[in-house]
């Protein structure tokens, strides 16, 4: 089980994606986990052909522990599957109790039921079982000689309550932003961007292509943001184990509010390198992915800084909370004309207010204001962000 | 063929129920903005223009946002748009 964020503890199993005997590429998508944040597509980390799937749907499995074995290299799945299934295999490693879900029908005694072996099930059991999604490997039979009884489905069934999707949401922002403000020392930067310039482009920009092609200025944000970090590396990466690691890219979590309240700051990878409008598609892509709870173990688990925007809310400024590991947080504000003095004279002009909180433990503020003069610059001339 | 203004209305409420499936309509006052009383942001409203343009062909340029601030103010622009645009 991937860590899909530094606050996951463990994740709900839902589905696989693939079959055992099944080639996998680095990065392919094979099997699907609910978490705190909402269900995640888990991509698989390393190539090679799956030789047995471990978790079963409706599982809770802690960060780290197996979820399925994989044959790489010149190894024969066939010969891991096999060993697996014999009972001289060592078992799998054992589960804590108290990240065991609180279902009676799982044996959360210690005794393991059988993952291997023929399960003595009642056909209409596994009829059932199979209508519910229920794994049947983890019923507790009552029937004769331990066979699994219709009723056992249901009971099992019944004791897997829906955890309120909303209240885990909750509780993980709660976790992430509690420990943010007490490891995290945190600093505030803000300054007023005459984005003019941007907008007025951005607007030229649109008129001229097919409504599918726009651009929204908070992409335009992304790009400048992304590019801007190339001067203030600092500000990108994790703070871990005591010491800053830089990120291994300009990889932008965007905060993306969720209809309903919640909100998650997937990835987007490498924007500093994408076009602006392939960086429009990747965001299109993201955010309706995000809101109908479809984001990949990748998005979820590794930006190297966030970005807020709440300029659709109506507010100048937003001084956002860091989210741990990261080091720092970018906060965009709403566009609104403002008097600005240009040349001696005050002209109207769209002003967004940018800010940058940032860890104390690993960056100055005297630095990191290069950030925010780098994003000025950059705003004001878009041509360049293309 | 022109459409008619229910028929318009319809293709914008079907339009916005598909990014904000759980809007009421029954609680929205249509001469009021229409964005902060669904929760929609600038990234929702240009997915609303797309499925617009989809379903009845209407282009909405970016200059013209302004006309779409109400229920009933984005229902005339929209049937104004369309005949102007169907004109031969």
């Amino acid at each position: 089980m991937p860590s899909l964020g530094a606050d996951m503890e463990d994740g709900t199993f839902i589905e696989w994606h693939a079959e055992p005997g099944q080639k996998v590429a680095r990065g392919q998508v094979i099997c699907v986990v609910e978490t705190q944040k909402g269900a995640v597509e888990v991509e698989i980390w390393e190539a090679g052909v799956l030789a047995k799937l471990i978790a079963a749907p409706g599982q809770r499995i802690p960060v780290g522990q197996v979820m399925a074995l994989l044959a790489t290299g010149t190894e024969d799945w066939k010969a891991i599957a096999a060993a697996a299934a014999s009972p001289a295999a060592p078992p799998p490693p054992p589960v804590r109790a108290a990240l065991q879900p609180p279902v009676a029908a799982f044996d959360a005694s210690g005794a393991a039921p059988p993952l291997s072996g023929r399960l003595k099930v009642s056909p209409a059991a596994r009829r059932r079982a199979e209508e519910l999604g229920i794994d049947l490997a983890a019923v507790k039979p009552s029937g004769a000689h331990g066979a699994i009884s219709m009723a056992n489905v249901e009971l099992a069934a019944a004791a897997i309550e829906p955890r309120d999707a909303q209240a885990a949401m909750r509780d993980a922002i709660a976790a992430a932003m509690s420990r943010s403000k007490r490891e995290i020392p945190h600093y505030y930067l803000a300054s007023a961007i005459n984005a003019e310039n941007s907008i007025a482009w951005l607007e030229k920009r649109n008129a001229s292509v097919p409504i599918g092609e726009r651009v929204l200025f908070v992409a335009l944000q992304l790009k400048a943001v992304a590019c801007a970090l190339r001067e203030t590396p600092e500000l990108n990466g994790f703070y871990q184990g005591g010491k800053f690691r830089p990120g291994p890219g300009m990889h932008l979590g965007v905060a993306v509010s969720l209809r309903g309240g919640g909100l998650v700051a997937p990835a987007l990878h490498d924007v500093d390198k994408l076009s602006l409008a392939e960086l429009m598609a990747r965001l299109k892509d993201l955010l309706r992915r995000a809101r109908s709870g479809q984001l990949r173990s990748s998005e979820m688990a590794d930006p190297t800084i966030t970005v807020t925007n709440l300029g659709d809310l109506g507010v100048d400024t937003v001084f956002g909370v860091i989210y741990p590991p990261q080091v720092a947080l970018v906060g965009i504000g709403r566009s609104a004309v403002k008097p600005w003095v240009t040349d001696g004279a005050i002209v109207p002009a769209r002003i967004v207010q940018a800010t940058l909180s940032g860890d104390h433990r690993v960056s100055d503020g005297m630095r990191a204001a290069r950030f925010l003069v780098e994003l000025d610059r950059l705003l004001q001339q878009p041509e360049s962000l293309v | 063929m022109s459409m008619s203004r229910d028929d318009v209305r319809k293709a914008l409420i079907d339009s916005i129920l598909a990014v904000a499936p759980e809007a009421d309509f029954a609680q929205v006052r249509p001469d009021r903005p229409v964005r902060g009383q669904l929760d929609i942001d600038s990234f929702d409203f240009l997915t609303i223009l797309e499925h617009l343009h989809e379903k009845i062909g209407v282009d909405v340029p970016e200059s013209d946002y302004g006309k779409m601030m109400t229920l009933d103010g984005s229902v005339d622009y929209l049937a104004q748009r369309l005949a102007a645009t169907r004109a031969p």
